[in-house]
């Protein structure tokens, strides 16, 4: 069980129920729980659609896709069935939210699913979660089975006339699958490898029917949007980036945790106030903010908001929600390295930019940051990472080629600084692991 | 193939929940290899038939997945993470630490079974890193002192 912090600056919307036994469906109707999807079966599916695009919500899986948007490519006449796929399979390194929504507050996901399954006017939801999350597969199977003894899920929910179906699904360890066409094919049976789009999965998805697919942290959003209403939502954040977000606060940091904090926080304050500064009396080295596929930003580029778009400007991505704080030992070779194994591992190895990269740039990173490395190696690292950029099925090429350009560009000294068979400046550098309060 | 009680209450389910049988296959392939130990032939060869399919088909998704196995582990599969958000806070040491306690490496199995170790990615736990997985069971904000705990108990159950 994962350990909740608090922080003065936290707005708790997704958060709110954490820490008060939602898990349990009559604690969670006692704190308001299962009125959103209520309204929205007295609403029309377009009312619903236009006020989570009001909102301003946007996927919280890392692509920041308006999800209002994505609800309204649904054709509205299908001849196969509509399925609402949420995507549980939280894998991005930095990243550990889902884990809290699914531990404390299960039925959240199940009436968001419910909510857009409604709006996009599906009978079928599906609830995909990783297989290493067991214990909340535990957690989720009793959540949908108690929803069902209540006449939530079925037939005729709530005596509106509409049936509803929601069912969990379990992976078994694929970082790939977390893309929303990879996790189409792992739920229907096979290898998570992607599917080449156009057509999108709103409107050739799940064994050919039309399939939103939404983050759990996104679907988790929807019943306060529709509860509290999309302005309210949208206030809470930045103009374009609605609402708060789980920030996953990791690294080299004081209080690490998951923060519930306004779209919009400054990055700098995040770290040194609500994550509680770097320990040891060490300075800032660099900082991943959104999930290890994001590129780095240096201690005189943080001082943004951290919003979709902001962080675009600066030339990274919000992600995931992931924020990683390095400190100054930490070698960027070697972090660099560690990065690209991660996606050399989980590379499903379809798109041959992708296979071949990855790889390559592993065997070079493991032998440059060995002592081994030419000067040439550092401009073939950053060429190797741009031919990958673009040229795959799924965005797995482009997450593993981003980071490591930024890497190379932001800190090419530190890459000339392991040349000539000079060991790694940074080796055995300290304690690495923290005194834990 | 013998399984539990629960896992062909839990099959049957899942067989309701999807238009194909196919469909069931990877959670169930997870449940299986947690009761059988592994994805052995005999599991394989019953779960193809099962579900329609060949077992080619079989493999084919059992190769994809880093959680499914067709040789046995130990008892306890200890799953360190090294990656990033582990990393910074030691996960590499505690990785290290395992190999010379256990006197194994990546994927090995001490002699006794009661013991396998494996280096992982993110398992979603970076915000309470380093951290390690025993089969499904979450250790976090772990030190070296504090993971030989972990492993004497886990030494102690299953010597009991």
């Amino acid at each position: 069980m994962a350990s909740l912090v608090s922080h003065p600056d936290e707005v708790r919307v997704i958060s709110k129920r954490f820490g008060q036994g939602a898990t349990d469906i009559d604690r969670y109707l006692q704190l308001d729980g299962y009125k959103a999807v209520q309204k929205a079966l007295s609403m029309q599916p377009d009312a619903i659609i236009n006020e989570v695009k009001n909102s301003g919500l946007r996927g919280r899986g890392g692509a920041g896709f308006s999800t209002g948007m994505k609800w309204s490519f649904v054709p509205k006449q299908s001849a196969k069935p509509k399925y609402v796929l949420c995507n549980g399979d939280e894998s991005e390194p930095g990243t550990c939210k889902d884990r809290l929504i699914f531990e404390h507050d299960p039925h959240s996901v199940i009436e968001g699913v419910m909510i857009a399954a409604i709006a996009v006017q599906s009978h079928t939801g599906y609830i995909y979660i990783r297989g290493e999350y067991r214990y909340l597969s535990v957690i989720m199977q009793k959540a949908i089975k108690d929803a069902y003894a209540k006449g939530f899920l079925g037939k005729n929910i709530f005596g509106s006339g509409y049936d509803l179906d929601i069912y969990w699904h379990g992976g078994a360890g694929a970082y790939e699958v977390g893309e929303e066409s990879a996790l189409m094919e792992s739920l229907e049976g096979k290898r998570g490898v992607p599917r080449i789009r156009p057509p999108f999965p709103a409107v050739v998805g799940l064994w050919g029917g039309p399939t939103v697919i939404n983050n759990a942290e996104t679907l988790a959003a929807v019943p306060h949007i529709i509860l509290g209403g999309a302005e309210w939502y949208a206030g809470l954040g930045t103009p374009k980036n609605g609402g708060t977000r789980l920030f996953c606060l990791s690294g080299n940091l004081n209080k690490p945790g998951v923060y519930e904090l306004p779209m919009g926080y400054n990055l700098k304050k995040m770290i040194y106030e609500v994550g509680g500064g770097i320990p040891n009396g060490r300075g800032l080295k660099a900082v991943v903010p959104g999930g290890s596929s994001t590129p780095v930003l240096l201690p005189e580029e943080i001082d943004i908001p951290m919003d979709f778009d902001s962080v675009g400007k600066a030339g990274s991505m919000l992600g995931s929600g992931g924020v990683v704080v390095l400190d100054d030992t930490t070698c960027i070779v070697n972090f660099a390295l560690r990065t690209i194994k991660f996606y050399q591992h989980e590379s499903c190895g379809w798109c041959i930019p992708c296979r071949e990269g990855t790889d390559w740039l592993k065997k070079t990173l493991t032998r440059f940051h060995a002592g081994a490395g030419l000067k040439k190696d550092i401009d073939n690292i950053y060429y190797l990472s741009e031919n990958m950029l673009g040229k795959t099925f799924c965005p797995l090429g482009d997450a593993a080629a981003m980071p490591t350009m930024a890497f190379v560009k932001k800190f090419r000294k530190e890459f000339e600084d392991h040349l000539d068979g000079k060991p790694c400046p940074f080796e055995k550098a300290a304690d690495r692991i923290p005194a834990m309060a | 193939m013998k399984f539990s009680q629960e896992f062909e209450q839990r099959f049957a389910d899942m067989l309701t929940h999807y238009p194909t049988k196919r469909s069931a296959l990877v959670p169930t392939l997870l449940y299986a290899q947690d009761e059988a130990g592994a994805l052995t032939d005999e599991v394989i060869v019953e779960l193809a038939q099962r579900l329609d399919l060949t077992e080619l088909e079989v493999r084919n998704v059992i190769s994809y997945y880093s959680m499914l196995t067709t040789k046995p582990r130990g008892k306890y599969n200890v799953q360190v993470c090294t990656n990033i958000a582990c990393m910074l806070r030691g996960g590499e040491e505690l990785l290290n630490h395992c190999q010379k306690k256990l006197g194994i490496g990546h994927k090995g199995t001490t002699q006794d079974g009661l013991f396998s170790l494996e280096e992982v990615e993110c398992i979603g736990a970076c915000s309470w890193a380093p951290a390690v997985q025993v089969n499904y069971d979450f250790h976090e904000n772990l030190t070296v002192d504090k993971m030989d705990q972990v492993l004497d108990e886990y030494k102690k159950k299953g010597t009991m």
